[in-house]
């Protein structure tokens, strides 16, 4: 089924974008990570132009959000208070990235920075997750009841000035702490065309030290207001969001993300950070090997 | 083909009705192009289109030509401003190190002959008339040494041909009974709109004894037009729509699936 992109000026296979899109979205309910990540790649291998690829890739993963935050919201495993310090964070981040994308852009490295931004934060990101998960599956084979991990926040975490009580994440830690977590992300979403969702799940987990329970939730939460700021962004700066390419995607990715949600609670977390930990690391080398080899193509073409 | 066939008598009774004045001078002959379409409009299942260009040539002593000649079409797609990338390896990875910038680069650019253009006309003639992949005219801006300039455009030209914007077939143009020429060319999905220009070259021992311009408007129409201009007038209203569609969509399957 051919469908001609607006936006992009090309046409392409229509099911295959919705492949795509219920692909990210399956990720999506079952992580609580954006799946840009994989889905911005595949659609520039695919041939659409990067721009338009990364403006929709955010558009898509709104609609992604949406669901799975509305279902996360049902079980209660959303803090708001914690979501919206984040969303702050992330908007004024969204912005800095912009200033930042078009700097680079005007010297000709966007590419290469945004290569080597995948291979370091999926790499060490993916690595720390693979080796907890693999422990702890290792540790309940062995029939010993794993220990409740200690759930703490990393120290310097608590050196930050006024404190405020999180209730649902069971934390009483300074707001600086997921604003400037939602900074960062913010920033990433801009540059690399990710939800940051692989980023702020561990960083959640591991270094903010919230309950398990609500991190997918309030992620997913972050996650729609900071893609929402960067669709706006790109539709007032670059104009490239790609209506149609985004519908199509949305029409996979939505229903992915519903499937997903309903995965997420049969299988056991330990297996899906192993899983999520997997495919991270295996983007992570993909990148990391583009780096290395001679590219397909030495020459490449921008527009005055 | 049946209603190629009448243009193309159409384009002969014109050209014979053009001609006929001239009787007994010494002059040019007179090249009468058509384009298949004059208008190729880009909606929804647009895969890209093949154009038809046809025409006749006519020796004004006589019905047709004389002596054997040769025709080249050169259809252009609108120009822009570009800089041009060349990757390098520093330190074990591959990133951009020099660029150059051309001040108008053709966005789409093809060329059919009836044999290859360095049998017909040396280089000098076939640079001034851009016949060929080799001799299109970019305006490089800035002064660069010719050497790495030449570089910079065979990596366009390359890159170009692999996405289908850029070709050249030297056995494109067909000519029957040494008066009706016609050559089809392909636009692939990818090109973009604007206004395209078809040239018709008559070449007669290496020399263009005639040329002819035709006009091809490629344009989006319908839905795809309105998506274009809207995201452009109203990038505001248009980023709403966006993310009110995504959310919609969104939350239309939560409560889809809400039911199953």
């Amino acid at each position: 089924m051919d469908v001609y992109l607006p936006i992009a000026n090309l046409s392409v296979n229509g099911l295959l974008i919705v492949a795509l899109g219920g692909l990210t979205g399956i990720l999506s309910g079952l992580f609580g990570v954006g799946g840009g990540f994989l889905t911005t790649p595949l659609m520039i291998f695919y041939g659409i132009p990067p721009t338009v690829a990364a403006a929709s890739a955010a558009t898509q993963v709104t609609g992604a959000s949406v669901s799975g935050v509305f279902a996360h919201r049902q079980r209660g495993g959303v803090d708001y208070r914690m979501g919206g310090v984040m969303v702050v964070g992330g908007m004024i981040g969204s912005g800095l990235g912009a200033l930042l994308f078009r700097f680079l852009a005007s010297v000709g490295q966007i590419d290469t920075v945004i290569n080597i931004l995948y291979v370091l934060l999926l790499g060490s990101i993916g690595g720390l997750m693979m080796r907890e998960a693999w422990a702890s599956i290792r540790q309940s084979r062995k029939g010993v009841p794993p220990p409740a991990r200690k759930r703490r926040h990393h120290p310097l975490i608590s050196a930050l000035p006024m404190r405020w009580r999180f209730y649902k994440s069971g934390l009483y830690i300074s707001p600086l702490a997921p604003l400037i977590l939602g900074v960062l992300v913010g920033m990433l979403t801009m540059l690399m065309g990710v939800g940051g969702g692989f980023i702020l799940v561990p960083a959640m987990l591991y270094i903010l030290g919230m309950s398990a329970g609500v991190v997918v939730g309030t992620s997913l939460f972050q996650i729609l207001f900071v893609t929402i700021t960067t669709t706006m962004m790109h539709a007032l700066t670059t104009q490239a969001v790609d209506i149609v390419l985004a519908a199509l995607l949305l029409l996979g990715s939505v229903s992915g993300a519903q499937i997903g949600t309903r995965l997420a609670v049969k299988f056991k977390p330990d297996l899906l950070r192993l899983a999520l930990a997997a495919i991270v690391l295996l983007v992570a080398l993909r990148m990391l090997y583009g780096l290395g080899v001679r590219p397909d193509e030495i020459y490449s073409v921008a527009q005055l | 083909m049946a209603r190629v066939f009448l243009m193309s008598a159409a384009v002969l009774a014109f050209a014979a009705l053009v001609g006929a004045p001239a009787g007994g001078q010494e002059r040019d002959p007179i090249l009468v192009p058509a384009v298949s379409q004059q208008e190729v409009q880009v909606r929804q299942g647009f895969t890209g289109t093949e154009l038809l260009l046809f025409g006749a040539i006519l020796d004004p002593r006589g019905s047709r030509a004389a002596d054997g000649y040769d025709i080249v079409v050169v259809l252009k797609g609108p120009a822009e401003p570009i800089r041009v990338r060349e990757k390098e390896r520093v330190g074990g990875i591959w990133i951009n190190s020099e660029s150059t910038a051309f001040r108008s680069a053709p966005t789409y650019f093809a060329v059919a002959s009836s044999r290859p253009i360095d049998t017909i006309v040396d280089a000098r003639t076939a640079a001034i008339y851009e016949l060929g992949l080799d001799f299109i005219q970019l305006s490089p801006g800035g002064a660069i040494d010719p050497e790495e300039q030449a570089r910079f455009t065979s990596g366009l030209v390359d890159l170009r041909q692999r996405q289908g914007l850029y070709k050249q077939d030297m056995d494109g143009v067909t000519i029957e009974e040494g008066v009706l020429y016609k050559a089809r060319i392909s636009l692939p999905s990818n090109v973009l709109t604007g206004l395209y220009t078809a040239e018709t070259f008559a070449i007669t021992d290496g020399r263009v004894i005639a040329s002819a311009v035709a006009d091809v408007d490629v344009r989006k129409v319908g839905f795809e037009r309105f998506v274009e201009v809207f995201s452009q007038s109203q990038s505001l209203l248009y980023g709403l729509l966006a993310v009110c569609l995504s959310v919609f969509m969104g939350w239309l399957a939560g409560r889809l699936f809400a039911l199953v």
